[in-house]
């Protein structure tokens, strides 16, 4: 091998070629390893998280959402360019390696790539290099001439990131023409000296270049392969250290983003890992203050943020206009941590992150809906994050005035609108619901086997306790023997804890718990996503719980429910995803298998539905909390499922319920749309054999 | 500067259902929910932000029964210095002039700098204040929406009329009762509120602060409420039914014919 060897063996700047190169190699991997031990420096410094636990669920992970790429096609063309990129890389990792080793040891050959099977995997990288190649070039353009709107960068933001991309693909692009030009002047080389040579993949990069380069003089042919080399070995080594200084250190760090992602859907971090809630009192300082305050797998999200800009284009508060975008929450935090850790000299000048690097308003904005996360392909977290900036201000004081009352009453009452406890189950008693559906209330001497947990807003709110009559109506008819708790129950406490005020939920947690063991129930049922989600994955100790959809679909399954068609037939329903029935617990089938089983119901998807379903508004808290918007997110939706050709949104949310009929009205198409939660439509369309006929509460009532 | 603010307890008025009792001398208190007086949170709040400018102490104060201390422990947690609690069966039933006296004689044993008070109890009648100002012959100014701090007096200013605003030099030491809306009260969370739980709060009777019993309580009051009544529904009503174009119209119409439009 003519070219190889005359790369090891040159003599160039009175430096050996072998020596040359291995001074490079030398050099560049100290670099490396200086840069990447300077970025683990905060690392070392931040909280405890533990993420060791589980580590064959976290390498199937790996296999799906690393090696697999499994978010990527989420966004057909750029994910498609991504994976055509990773597969290229991860071909070409070993080709690269071997190029590096070759310019020490002429001779050397990867293990198991000799012979057959090394021309097999050179035909291969061929290919590889030359479709990496062309996709640098398409993502340049990309990036030059059609700019994807999510990639800008709005002034408030900082300047835009378009140069220091086009710089790192156009890298990329050199060390692929790098690697291709050596590989063709080698074979080249080799050809006009009659030598045996494998042939280069048709069409391919190196392909090309021999066809032009292959008549040139040996001499010429010669300085191209050193050149080549030279630039090659140059190239991987500066790409190499330049990484860690920018999104493409995400080459490195992604494997170990993935392997160590959040497995627990729909839970929140405790306050501090490895401190028992009994604890909590000693813990001197709460939730995220300063940088160092962030776990270290969350600082890591930082460094493998590709800054794609998935989160921030499926982020509805970002939607909205509100002050919050996830993307700029990583990428000011990666900035902060170059700037107080910089590689060279010492870490310096701590300050707070709220007022600094975040406001308050941008931290408020989350409604926790969780589409940032399903998005991201890295698995970067952000509610968690949001929650702990959230505590943190919480512990300073630091919280809006709007948000003061509510969190006060839920202290002093249980509930955030200040309501009295002995209140709480008046939606039983209200018209004729009594007489046609019996309630226990199981804080005294009743006893049920099924609790229905209300929760604060659909016993409390005029409108939504219809919300609640339905769900008795429907489980009456379905037989259960349930009961509620009454002025017993007090909020779940799912939006107290998503605020950042851990001490309260806790005793809100505390006390229902023991209200709900005290009832002696053995399963709990809810309408309300948010308590649904808060007991199944908050509360511990509780009986299994279940959300009103999934009774209904499985009570329409077995018979038990059955529908008369649809009055309306020029009704076009859509159904609307709520964030915490949906994205947060999969429950995605059964509210459009019940609306399904309805005869006659025609039903539309609106686009972004599902696991991309777009928040309303949010619920709980939020919706006291008085956002710096341009518009309403809720006005966004309905207008999505205009465009869907849909008149009627079906809901499965009090507070979804709550954001929708108030955006019909600010998008000002009263009359024409109109909002109906999923347990109101069953109510309105099961056929009710034995009470239409008799109006007796044989089977209605309870 | 050393501050004192003077809070009291009130049940919330967004957290209740206020009734009348059945004898209709004051309202039912059995399910009542109480927090501090808003515009006396708002008082804690400036003291502190005052404190973390220029130096000294905020102390809180408030009269009442054991019951009582739960405001004082929530400004505790806030971050005031110390909080007191003067507490004696003498002060019961006493006017507003008996609170004003009560107040004078404990300021009279300390050494304040700056005494606030919110600008009205919710239950009160915005007249403590100003009498607790006269008792001490220190300067006062009512309805405070800002306090700059000066070399040895204070630039405030007042709200007036619709909203405006006018600009007073008081001297120290002075009295200041504070308008809501003044600042942003911090939160106080449970867990603040667990951090002062075991803090000491002192109780002063009478004879601690040096008080005449015959110049406060029942005995003392020049003013007695009477009585409590809700005023009747009237009829003035009107609601207005239509598109909201048509009400619109509907209101103009209404405005245009009591002579409100010209």
């Amino acid at each position: 091998m003519v070219g190889i060897s005359s790369s090891a063996q040159i003599t160039d700047w009175l430096v050996p070629g072998r020596t040359l190169f291995l001074a490079i190699h030398v050099l560049g991997v100290a670099c490396f390893a200086y840069i990447v031990a300077k970025r683990l420096v905060p690392l070392v410094r931040a909280q405890r998280d533990l993420r060791f636990d589980r580590p064959l669920t976290r390498l199937g992970r790996v296999l799906k959402f690393w090696l697999g790429q499994w978010k990527h096609p989420r966004y057909k063309f750029a994910g498609t360019l991504h994976i055509l990129i990773f597969t290229g890389f991860i071909l070409l990792a070993v080709r690269a390696f071997t190029v590096l080793i070759v310019g020490v040891s002429e001779n050397f050959v990867m293990p198991g790539l000799s012979g057959r099977t090394g021309h097999v995997y050179d035909i291969v990288t061929d290919y590889a290099a030359t479709i990496v190649f062309l996709c640098m070039v398409i993502a340049a353009i990309r990036r030059l001439v059609f700019k994807p709107t999510r990639y800008a960068v709005p002034a408030k933001y900082g300047k835009p990131h378009t140069a220091d991309a086009v710089f790192l693909l156009g890298l990329i692009a050199l060390l692929m023409v790098a690697d291709s030009l050596f590989a063709a002047s080698n074979a080249a080389g080799h050809a006009q000296h009659g030598q045996p040579v494998e042939a280069l993949a048709v069409l391919s990069l190196p392909w090309v270049i021999q066809l032009v380069i292959g008549s040139m003089p040996t001499a010429t042919l010669w300085v191209l392969n050193v050149t080549a080399y030279f630039v090659h070995e140059l190239t991987f080594y500066f790409l190499l250290c330049y990484r860690p200084f920018g999104i493409q250190f995400h080459v490195e760090t992604s494997l170990f983003s993935v392997y160590f992602s959040k497995l627990d859907r729909g839970t929140v971090k405790p306050v501090r890992w490895g401190v028992p809630d009994d604890n909590l009192d000693q813990v001197q300082s709460f939730g995220v203050k300063k940088f160092e305050d962030f776990t270290w797998k969350h600082m890591l999200d930082f460094y493998s943020c590709a800054d794609c800009g998935r989160c921030a284009d499926n982020c509805p508060a970002n939607a909205a206009g509100r002050p919050l975008a996830p993307r700029f929450l990583t990428i000011k935090a990666r900035d902060y941590a170059f700037q107080h850790y910089p590689v060279f000299g010492k870490a310096h000048n701590h300050e707070p992150l709220i007022g600094n690097t975040y406001s308050e308003d941008e931290i408020w904005s989350c409604t926790t809906c969780g589409a940032c996360e399903e998005e991201c392909p890295l698995l970067v977290e952000y509610i968690d994050k949001i929650v702990d900036l959230r505590r943190g201000m919480i512990d300073d004081g630091n919280v809006p005035q709007s948000l003061q009352k509510p969190l006060k009453a839920l202290e002093s009452r249980g509930n955030p609108y200040g309501k009295l406890e002995k209140k709480k189950a008046d939606w039983v008693k209200t018209g004729e619901f009594p007489q046609t559906c019996g309630v226990k209330i199981l804080s005294g001497n009743d006893r049920a086997d099924t609790l229905y947990f209300v929760d604060s807003i659909t016993s409390y709110d005029d409108r939504m306790q219809s919300i609640g009559r339905s769900t008795a109506r429907i489980l009456s008819h379905v037989g259960e023997d349930f009961g509620i708790l009454g002025g017993a129950e007090k909020d779940s406490g799912h939006e107290v804890r998503r605020f950042g005020e851990e001490m309260l939920f806790l005793a809100l947690r505390d006390h229902n718990t023991e209200a709900i063991r005290a009832s002696g129930v053995q399963r709990i049922v809810t309408a309300d996503p948010h308590a649904y989600n808060a007991l199944k994955h908050d509360y511990k100790d509780v009986p299994p719980v279940e959300h009103i959809s999934q009774v209904i679909a499985r009570e329409v399954r077995a018979g038990n429910i059955q529908f008369a068609p649809v009055e309306d037939t020029d009704k076009v329903y859509a159904y609307h995803d709520p964030c915490y029935l949906g994205r947060h617990n999969q429950i995605y089938d059964e509210p459009r298998a019940v609306l399904d089983a309805i005869p006659g119901l025609k039903r539309v998807e609106m686009k972004q539905s599902r696991d991309r379903s777009f928040c309303c508004g949010g619920g709980g808290l939020m919706l006291f909390y008085e956002p710096k918007e341009e518009q309403r997110m809720g006005v966004l939706r309905v207008r999505m499922a205009a465009e869907a050709g849909a008149n009627v949104i079906v809901t499965a949310c009090p507070f979804c319920m709550v954001n929708i009929e108030d955006a019909i009205k600010v998008a000002g198409l009263e009359g024409k749309m109109s909002a109906i939660d999923m347990t109101e439509l069953v109510d309105r369309n099961m056929v009710r054999q034995v009470c239409s006929e008799k109006l007796e509460t044989a089977t209605c009532g309870g | 500067m050393e501050i004192l603010v003077c809070a009291r307890r009130v049940p919330d008025t967004s957290e209740n259902e206020i009734e009348i009792n059945a004898a209709g001398t004051d309202i039912e208190r059995d399910e009542l929910v109480y927090s501090v007086n808003e515009a006396d949170n708002y008082a804690v709040e400036e003291a502190l932000q005052i404190r973390d400018r220029v130096g000294g102490n905020v102390t809180v104060v408030t009269i009442g029964g054991e019951e009582d201390e739960e405001i004082l422990r929530r400004e505790l947690a806030m971050g005031a210095n110390q909080a007191v609690l003067i507490s004696d069966d003498a002060f019961s039933g006493s006017d507003g002039r008996g609170i004003a006296t009560i107040l004078t004689d404990f300021v009279k044993k300390g050494h304040y700098d700056l005494i606030l008070t919110g600008v009205q109890a919710e239950d009160g009648a915005a007249q403590v204040g100003g009498m607790l100002a006269a008792m001490l012959d220190y300067p006062f100014a009512s309805l405070v929406n800002s306090i700059a701090v000066e070399d040895g007096k204070l630039r405030v200013s007042r709200e007036i009329e619709s909203g405006n605003r006018e600009f007073n030099e008081i001297d120290l030491p002075c009295v200041l009762s504070i308008q809501t809306g003044i600042n942003e009260p911090r939160y106080v969370g449970m867990r603040g509120i667990r951090q002062v739980a075991s803090l000491h709060i002192p109780t002063l009777g009478a004879s601690d602060v040096g008080i005449d019993r015959t110049a406060v309580g029942e005995v003392a009051a020049k003013v007695k409420r009477v009585d409590y009544f809700v005023p009747a529904l009237s009829k003035g009503a009107q609601i207005l039914h239509g598109s909201r174009e048509e009400n619109a119209d509907q209101v103009l119409e209404l405005v245009a014919a009591k002579g409100g439009l010209k």
